[in-house]
């Protein structure tokens, strides 16, 4: 289990290739790929340089700079799962792509960071750029590596909830009189 | 559990099992009534919710068409999602956080106490908050309120430590973890409050009130009830007399039913009550049911909300734990001198990271927003709610062209922000981010409101019969075996939190109706 107590950079030198291994082994979509790259995925639809490229861009749009590409993949999957059940998807998400080649003189993703980011920040509030935007809202922030890296506890029922597992330990304020907040039940 | 006939018109048909509907059944079958209880969604329970906020969110809230127009910010973030409400048995008390405040006296009778104001279609309730008290009192002792009938309050969670300590420096005088219909002790047959945290996803340990766990298992057990999940009703047919008959509804197939009725509560919450007397517009009653005075659909309010969340140095936690874990109630006054009539409250809130993500600033995108993500271990947060102004362009309206599932017109919800609803959200505001500064905040975050969870008005009660759609008792001024019984009799909002009161209001409801049918007026 996640150690809070953990920084959050030491979490991620730590667990890298825990996260890693749990993708791989639980999601089915995800596997290891290339040397050179941590990641590919499974698309069914899009093709590779198009995830690829969906990837950076919601690096782009949502940038936390240590949260794994893995987390990221998220956001593709679905994108591909959506891209598969309707070709006016497939179709908007590939011309987008085909945009931010064009934007950057062929090659988008070859591009530098910052031409990148001027490239797409154009397309900000279009439709490709809303598809990827409210996809990643949802997904990018739904799974369980991602409660892993925020620090969100997630299912909390499976551990009988927090009345002993710290719902008032909060230290580095004064607590409340008993009349404000009063004791706690306890059968014990 | 009973199993009416079709054809019996001897049974009170109710429709919708949330706050109104389910407590109304509950006390009608105590009485020895024979009700039908129709509910358009699914039957789920303890051992079926889920800590999930996006699976609970798909499992049980009302995701039927649903459109919105005017100026508020909800109708731009969220345009197919006005409100966030339930449909399920239950209701949305399977969502509600169970804060339980009585509204306040001069609450009652804002047209006297606040005056004329531009814009707002302000009107006195036909019942006072004497008339109600003995009915708060069972409503407290029914749903185990806390700090009422001797239940001790329940312990402050981690967001809650954060709110007091600012508002202690602050200065004010209310903040506690208030009246909150979650078991603080065993009791009624529920558990206590394991704080989980997931109070809006319909709370697995049962220790949160709900017409689900309580009131229809106790209705159930009378061999009074019969409740049809996935029956939604489309209309409400009529006779000669004008009287109400029965209803017609749609099973979990689609199959159409006529169940005939002695009388109709429509317990549907603010926007589908108004739609579904408005769809059942008639020869007779060519404007909708119930509708002389052209105030069905109209003055719909949805509170004054917004929150404020903020960042600290140190971890917070807010998740962890109830929900709305305390209240500073110091604005819940009226006090014109701040800018605008009314008051509201301060709740503590927090959201999962999911929600947060959608929530925080819908539609944000870059760096800003995800710096403030990346703070979402160490934040706190409160929910900001009060006194809207009812306005009669505020309305729910049947879609000139969109129809639903069942080919019912969907509704649509216009609303526009008042300039005291503007005024107020701004103090407010600024009062939340001066509790957290004096708590040690880094940064403030300033979030809009959510789709509504307080949805009121849209058939309110009124002592003249041109005022409003019913009268101190929920019962219809034009048709008297029809009846609202749900939010939508608000005849103006209040600070507070509305179940108290919506479920105060069906108690009182359930004497009347009870007495009506024993005196063959209805």
């Amino acid at each position: 289990m996640l150690d809070l107590d953990l920084t959050r950079r030491n979490f991620l030198k730590t667990s890298g290739t825990v996260l890693i291994g749990t993708l791989a082994s639980s999601s089915g979509v995800l596997s290891m790929l290339a040397p050179s790259q941590t990641w590919a995925l499974e698309l069914t639809k899009l093709d590779k340089p198009i995830g690829q490229s969906l990837l950076q861009a919601t690096r782009h749009i949502f940038p936390h700079a240590t949260l794994d590409d893995a987390v990221y993949a998220f956001v593709v999957k679905d994108l591909d799962v959506a891209a598969a059940g309707d070709d006016a998807v497939a179709k908007l998400l590939t011309d987008g792509v085909a945009t931010l080649n064009a934007g950057a003189g062929g090659d988008w993703l070859a591009a530098d960071n910052d031409k990148q980011f001027v490239v797409i920040e154009k397309m900000a509030g279009n439709e490709f750029f809303e598809k990827i935007r409210g996809t990643a809202v949802v997904s990018l922030y739904n799974n369980e590596l991602a409660w892993a890296h925020f620090g969100y506890e997630g299912d909390a029922w499976k551990h009988g909830g927090y009345l002993t597992r710290g719902f008032n330990d909060l230290k580095w304020l004064p607590d409340p009189p008993a009349d404000a907040s009063p004791p706690a039940f306890s059968t014990s | 559990m009973a199993k009416y006939d079709l054809k019996d018109d001897g049974v009170v048909v109710i429709i919708g099992s949330g706050a109104g509907g389910g407590t109304l059944a509950n006390e009608l079958c105590q009485k020895g009534v024979q009700v039908v209880l129709l509910e358009a969604g699914k039957h789920e329970s303890n051992d079926s919710f889920v800590n999930d906020e996006w699976s609970s969110f798909g499992q049980i809230t009302w995701l039927d068409s649903r459109s919105s127009s005017g100026s508020w910010r909800v109708g731009k973030d969220f345009n197919g999602l006005p409100a966030w409400i339930c449909k399920t048995v239950g209701g949305s008390t399977t969502h509600w956080a169970g804060a339980s405040l009585r509204i306040q006296d001069h609450e009652f009778r804002v047209k006297t106490e606040y005056g004329d104001i531009d814009g707002a279609n302000l009107l006195d309730w036909p019942l006072t908050l004497k008339d109600l008290e003995p009915y708060y009192a069972k409503a407290e002792d029914k749903m185990g309120v806390t700090r009422t009938h001797g239940i001790p309050g329940l312990p402050g969670n981690n967001n809650f430590k954060v709110m007091h300590a600012g508002a202690t420096k602050l200065g004010y005088k209310n903040c506690n973890t208030g009246r909150i219909a979650i078991n603080s002790r065993p009791r009624d047959g529920r558990a206590s409050c394991i704080q989980l945290g997931f109070c809006f996803q319909g709370c697995k340990s049962g220790a949160k009130w709900s017409t689900l766990v309580a009131e229809i298992p106790k209705a159930e057990a009378t061999g009074k009830l019969d409740l049809r999940p996935q029956s939604h009703v489309l209309k409400i047919e009529h006779g000669k007399s004008g009287k109400v008959t029965g209803v017609v509804y749609a099973d979990a197939e689609g199959h159409q039913h006529m169940q005939k009725a002695r009388a109709v509560c429509v317990a549907g919450n603010s926007i589908e009550t108004p739609r579904l007397l408005l769809n059942s517009a008639s020869n007779q009653y060519k404007e909708g049911l119930a509708n002389s005075s052209g105030q069905v659909g109209k003055n719909y309010m949805r509170h004054m909300t917004g929150s404020v969340y903020a960042s600290f140095d140190e971890p917070v936690h807010m998740w962890r734990g109830t929900t709305m874990a305390g209240i500073i109630s110091d604005e819940s006054n009226n006090d014109p001198k701040r800018g605008f009539v009314g008051g509201y409250e301060m709740e503590t809130l927090a959201l999962g990271l999911p929600f947060m993500a959608a929530f925080l600033d819908p539609g944000a995108w870059g760096k800003d927003f995800t710096a403030k993500m990346d703070e979402y271990s160490h934040m706190a947060g409160m929910w900001l709610v009060g006194e809207d102004m009812p306005q009669e362009s505020n309305t729910i309206s049947l879609h000139a062209n969109n129809k639903d599932q069942h080919g019912m017109p969907t509704p649509d919800v216009h609303f526009d922000d008042h300039p005291n609803d503007i005024a107020m959200r701004e103090h407010a505001f600024k009062q939340g981010s001066a509790v957290y500064a004096a708590a040690g905040a880094k940064e403030n975050y300033l979030v809009p409101p959510y789709p509504s969870t307080h949805n009121l008005g849209t058939c309110r009660m009124s002592a003249k019969d041109a005022d409003g759609v019913c009268n101190a008792h929920g019962q219809t001024h034009d048709i008297s075996n029809l009846f609202i019984s749900d939010g939508s009799q608000f005849t103006t909002g209040a600070a507070e939190n509305p179940t108290l009161t919506i479920v105060s209001l069906a108690i009182r409801q359930a004497d009347f109706m009870a007495k009506q049918m024993s005196e063959k007026a209805i």
